[in-house]
């Protein structure tokens, strides 16, 4: 049986109805066709689905949509505004933060939160602040250049 | 993957909780972050009928200090619990131990009476709470009650509590010369095993990660300690345990890994 939810998502009130097992990811992807939001490993672990519940990150394969009901969600398609990449999105690509592009959406949705948290982190507190997302390309290297140059506002 | 179906009820308020459980007789689970539970019902481990989600239930969060101890709200998030000021002076080792669990997105949800509630070996928390000498309390039909951390885990992902019981808060008596240290091979992965020290004087208590079906005290270090042997103490560390081989570790790696993290749990906790 549906269950009528309100969620707002980038700004948007979307009321609905959604089966209690839907999962926030799928809520995002299939009903509002938001497909920036990527399912990566599907148990919690690799953050491709992170977005942002009322301000927080969080993994949206692990959240039940209905559990978001009354929230406020932001995605990857969130953080830009009049078609100006936000500069954490803008530092991955002039970093080549990225290669095959799947976590990434994950990556920046953390990593500006990390930046919110900790406006001049260290190497070693930008690797423990995105423990929860992974790459499979990069070996990192890029993606914490890319956290760096973000922070210091210097872009190549 | 997506979970089986269930039933999804929102109760307001503890009392409504029980009466929800009741209803079910057995078949329901109580959701509070949702990420112990969720990730096994996406793997159909779990499979309740229904789901009693208390996450809206305010009287469930919140921290309270006390002079002796601090009573935290099951729902209160590991990264509040992190980030307490009055946790990290009075219980440093609540503080470190939430702070290491999961990463950042997990400890945005995971929930303090979650973690406990489900009582996985692999957990930290159970384990410090043990060595705490905290205790829960629990709510059901029949009233309150609270239950010693000793009393609380009896077996792998099971509790003493009944099943139409929920935990409501979790209370931890103040511990300055305390700390956690666990060891993992993998950024966010489960401790393979965690070390637990609460250092009063010249007595601790200690209590192990992963070594069981249940976090369990380390008797015979408490037993040989005297307030400055950390290394002989520490050496009794896998006195007496049969510690279980798995994909991650050898039993007697585990073993070797409680006499190591014992003894640093034991130096960090007396550094404090």
């Amino acid at each position: 049986m549906k269950r009528a939810v309100t969620i707002s998502v980038n700004g948007v009130s979307h009321a609905t109805g959604v089966e209690p097992r839907t999962l926030l990811v799928h809520f995002l992807r299939e009903h509002l066709n938001l497909t920036g939001t990527h399912v990566g490993c599907d148990t919690s672990n690799c953050g491709a689905c992170t977005v942002w519940l009322d301000g927080m990150a969080v993994k949206s394969c692990t959240v039940l949509a209905v559990q978001a009901d009354g929230s406020e969600v932001t995605t990857i398609e969130g953080v830009s505004a009049n078609g100006e990449l936000h500069p954490m999105q803008r530092a991955f690509h002039e970093t080549h933060g990225l290669q095959c592009g799947y976590c990434t959406p994950g990556m920046v949705m953390a990593a500006i939160k990390l930046l919110e948290a900790n406006p001049d982190p260290s190497d070693a507190e930008i690797r423990r602040g995105l423990e929860g997302n992974l790459c499979r390309c990069t070996g990192y290297e890029n993606i914490v250049a890319a956290v760096r140059a973000a922070a210091s506002g210097v872009t190549v | 993957m997506i979970p089986q179906a269930f039933e999804y009820e929102q109760p307001s308020s503890v009392a409504d909780a029980i009466a929800m459980l009741g209803k079910h007789g057995g078949e329901a689970r109580v959701l509070a972050g949702g990420h112990s539970l969720l990730p096994m019902m996406k793997l159909r481990l779990a499979a309740p009928d229904a789901l009693i989600d208390i996450g809206r239930i305010a009287s469930l969060r919140g921290i309270t200090d006390t002079p002796d101890a601090i009573t935290i709200g099951a729902l209160t998030t590991h990264a509040e619990v992190a980030g307490a000021e009055v946790i990290a002076s009075g219980c440093p080792i609540l503080a470190e131990t939430a702070a290491g669990i999961g990463d950042l997105q997990v400890r945005n949800r995971g929930t303090i009476g979650g973690s406990i509630a489900n009582a996985d070996p692999h957990g930290d928390l159970p384990a410090v709470l043990l060595a705490l000498d905290g205790e829960a309390t629990a709510e059901g039909p029949n009233g309150r009650r609270t239950i010693a951390a000793a009393d609380l885990f009896v077996d792998y992902l099971q509790t003493s509590l009944s099943p139409d019981e929920i935990l409501t808060e979790v209370r931890v008596p103040k511990a300055s010369n305390s700390a956690y240290v666990k060891f993992n091979r993998r950024a966010q992965d489960w401790a393979i095993v965690g070390a637990a020290a609460v250092v009063h004087g010249s007595s601790a208590r200690i209590a192990l990660t992963g070594v069981g079906s249940k976090p369990v005290r380390a008797a015979a270090v408490e037993a040989a300690f005297d307030g400055s042997n950390t290394a002989e103490a520490a050496g009794h560390a896998a006195d007496g345990l049969d510690a279980p081989s798995d994909t991650a570790a050898s039993g007697e790696y585990r073993a070797h890994l409680a006499r190591v993290l014992v003894r640093r749990a034991l130096e960090a906790a007396m550094a404090r």
